[in-house]
This record gives C-alpha cells, structure tokens and sequence, in this order.
C-alpha cells in the first residue's frame, strides 16, 4: 500500500493529482502545501513516493528535493516534478540535484499514473 | 490257371486302384495348395482394405482437426480485432475520464468558496494548471463605465493590463458579442500585446456577458489545444462566471451587513447617553 505525498500549493492541482492516484490500486495519498509542510509530513508518516510542484510559497520544490537528497531516512524515496516550467534546462537542473523524473504542466493522467506505476513496481 | 489269372487281374485292380488313389492325392495336394495360396491373397486384402479404412478414418480426423484449427483461428483472428477495437475504447474512456475529471474539479473549485478573491484565485489556477497559459488577465466589466477593468492576472502585471471599453478591439468586442475569441497563430513566443491576445473567452452568465479571460501566450510546452481545452473554456465561460458574480455579490452583501450592522448598533447606543 504506497504512500504517496502530493507537494502542491494549489488546491485545484492537489484534487486533481488525488484522483488520478485514487487509480492506483491502495494508494494513499498525503497532501501538503509547500515544502516545509513537505517536510513535517516525511517525519510524521511513512512516504513512499513524493509528487512535488516547483513553484510554492515557504520553501520551492527544488530546494525540496535537494533536502531530501541530503537526508538519509528519506534519499531513497523516489520524486516526480510537476511543474509549469517547460524549458529543458529546468528540467536538468531538476533531474541533476535528485529528481527521478520531471513532468510538465498541464499533466497528462495517464502520462503521470504510468510513471508513478513504474516507480511503485521497483518498489515490491 | 484259372487262379492265377484271377490274381493277376486283382492285382490290375488293385494297382489301377492305388494309381487312381494317388492321382487323388496328387489332386487334393495339389488343391490344397491352391487353397492355401487363395487364403494367403484373401488375407492379404482384408489387411490392406483394413489399412485403408484407417487412412481414410485418419483423413477424415485430419479434415475436422483442420476445420477446427481454421475455426479457431478465424475466431482468435475475430477476437484480436475486438481486443484491439476493446483497447481503443478503453483508451477512449480512460481520457474522458480523464477529462471529467478535469472538469469536474474546476467545477469543485470553482463553487467550493464564496470568497470574491479566492474565486478569483482559483480561475488563474485552472487557466494556468489545467490549460497551461502563460500569461494571462482575468477583465470584469465596470457597468458604471462600460469598460473592461483587469482584476487578476498572471505572467504579467495587472499595471501593465490596460482598461478596455466595451465592444472595442479583440477583448472588448468578444465582451459585446459573448463569443470566444481564438487566433490562428496560439504561438506568441516573446514579446506580447496586452490588446491582442491569442485567445479571449467571455465570461456569461445565460446572455449577460460580464467580463472576459484573455490569455496572451501559452507555456512553453503547450503545443495546441485539445478537446478537454475547450471543454475547459466553455466550463469558465459559464462557470467561472457564476462563481465570480455570487462571490461578488456575498462579499458586497457581507459589507453592507456590517455597515447596518454598524449603524444599528450605533443606534442602540445612543439612549444610553
């Protein structure tokens, strides 16, 4: 039963991430609003796989992912990116501080369940 | 004499007796030969029609056994058509579930405050998230001045955003006629016209068109609109401006509460002094 940890300012994009995960068979998904609330919820529960935005208030997605790199209890939980920023210098510098994939906005469902499958199959 | 004559001639007898009696035997032989040669050949024909009755009970298996193979393989030819023609409906469903999904979260979103600001918010948030605009301006209509005035935007200043009046240019005439407005060229990479923009969608509510959303360029990696995008247009059109107008209404109405609120209370003080 993965645990999943949306990373998301935005409401409408935290419902929508919701549902499309609600089609991952036992999935269970934890909602935060930016990276610190992020972080107070890798102590609290047990994470499987992050969901992260890169722009948010308090503390940024990229930031984010550089501190749980950085923190052996969680550097083995994979992160997807989901992000407005398209340009692919982003996404390097994404994928080169600790991102395992990189997902542009406006997301495809089926495009972000297929990924987040594949990273819960190596998982088991 | 007469004895000896009679012996001889026994003997004759009994010699031509012997003879006949051996060409008998030399006879039975000789048919008992022929028998056993018509037997061996008799038997010999039962074997072979019995082998043939075989192959032909083999062909006849073979015949069937090959008509059940092409049966099945006519039917798992049929079956693979309607597994593929099964897996382009799935396909098919699965992206309008997808996009009911869409939908039906900004429709949540949209309706799920009453809060003017908040309502705004979450119209910028399904334009840029879910449609994937750049830049773009939210414009409401100033009744008193029958202009266009921006209330919210993104990727872009609300200063830089000039007022428009009603039924002037592309954004002030989608506002008059209440239909969408959309560019041939989506593309409007560098620099923008706040006056020009690429796609322009009225906000009505029924026929009473009372603002307009007008997206000046797209992100980076939005290459066209889909079908799900104009369903998402057509929902803010309708929806967003529902959401904005009762918002709009309840923060006026809560204003003026706390003003006679305010008065009344001013009211009942008064006998006291």
């Amino acid at each position: 039963m993965p645990n999943i940890l949306v990373v998301e300012d935005s409401p409408t994009m935290r419902q929508l991430i919701g549902f499309a995960m609600k089609r991952i068979a036992g999935s269970k998904v934890i909602e935060a609003t930016d990276g610190v609330d992020a972080l107070k919820k890798l102590s609290s529960e047990k994470i499987d796989l992050i969901l992260a935005d890169i722009n948010m208030p308090a503390m940024d997605g990229l930031k984010l992912v550089s501190l749980v790199r950085g923190n052996p209890a969680y550097k083995n939980i994979p992160i997807i990116i989901i992000t407005t920023e398209g340009a692919e210098e982003d996404k390097k510098r994404a994928l080169a501080i600790g991102a395992n994939a990189y997902l542009p906005k406006p997301i495809q469902t089926q495009e972000l369940i297929k990924l987040v499958n594949g990273f819960i199959s190596q998982l088991q | 004499m007469e004895r000896e004559t009679s012996i001889g001639k026994k003997a004759d007898e009994f010699l031509q007796m012997f003879r006949k009696g051996e060409e008998f035997t030399q006879e039975l032989l000789k048919e008992n030969e022929r028998l056993r040669f018509k037997i061996a050949q008799l038997e010999e024909a039962i074997e072979r029609s019995g082998d043939e009755a075989k192959i032909r009970l083999y062909e006849e298996r073979i015949k069937i056994t090959e008509d059940e193979l092409n049966s099945i393989k006519e039917r798992f030819r049929q079956v693979e058509e309607e597994n593929k023609d099964f897996a382009a409906k799935y396909v098919e469903v699965e992206d309008e579930n997808n996009n009911l999904a869409n939908l039906y979260v900004a429709s949540y979103q949209l309706h799920s405050t009453l809060d003017f600001n908040e309502v705004l918010r979450i119209v910028l948030e399904i334009v840029i998230n879910l449609i994937g605009a750049e830049k773009f301006a939210v414009l409401l209509i100033e009744e008193k001045t029958n202009e266009l005035i921006p209330v919210g935007t993104e990727g872009i200043s609300i200063s830089d955003i000039p007022k428009v009046r009603f039924g002037e240019g592309i954004i002030g005439t989608a506002a008059k006629e209440g239909e969408s407005y959309f560019s041939e060229n989506i593309h409007n990479r560098g620099s923008i016209s706040t006056e020009n923009p690429i796609v322009c969608i009225p906000l009505k509510i029924k026929e009473h068109v009372i603002g307009v959303i007008a997206i000046y360029s797209l992100l980076l990696q939005k290459e066209k609109f889909s079908n799900v995008d104009y369903e998402l247009f057509n929902l803010l059109a309708g929806h967003a401006a529902t959401a904005i107008f009762s918002s709009r209404l309840y923060t006026q109405s809560e204003r003026k509460l706390t003003t006679i609120q305010s008065f009344l209370d001013m009211l009942k003080e008064k006998p006291r002094r």
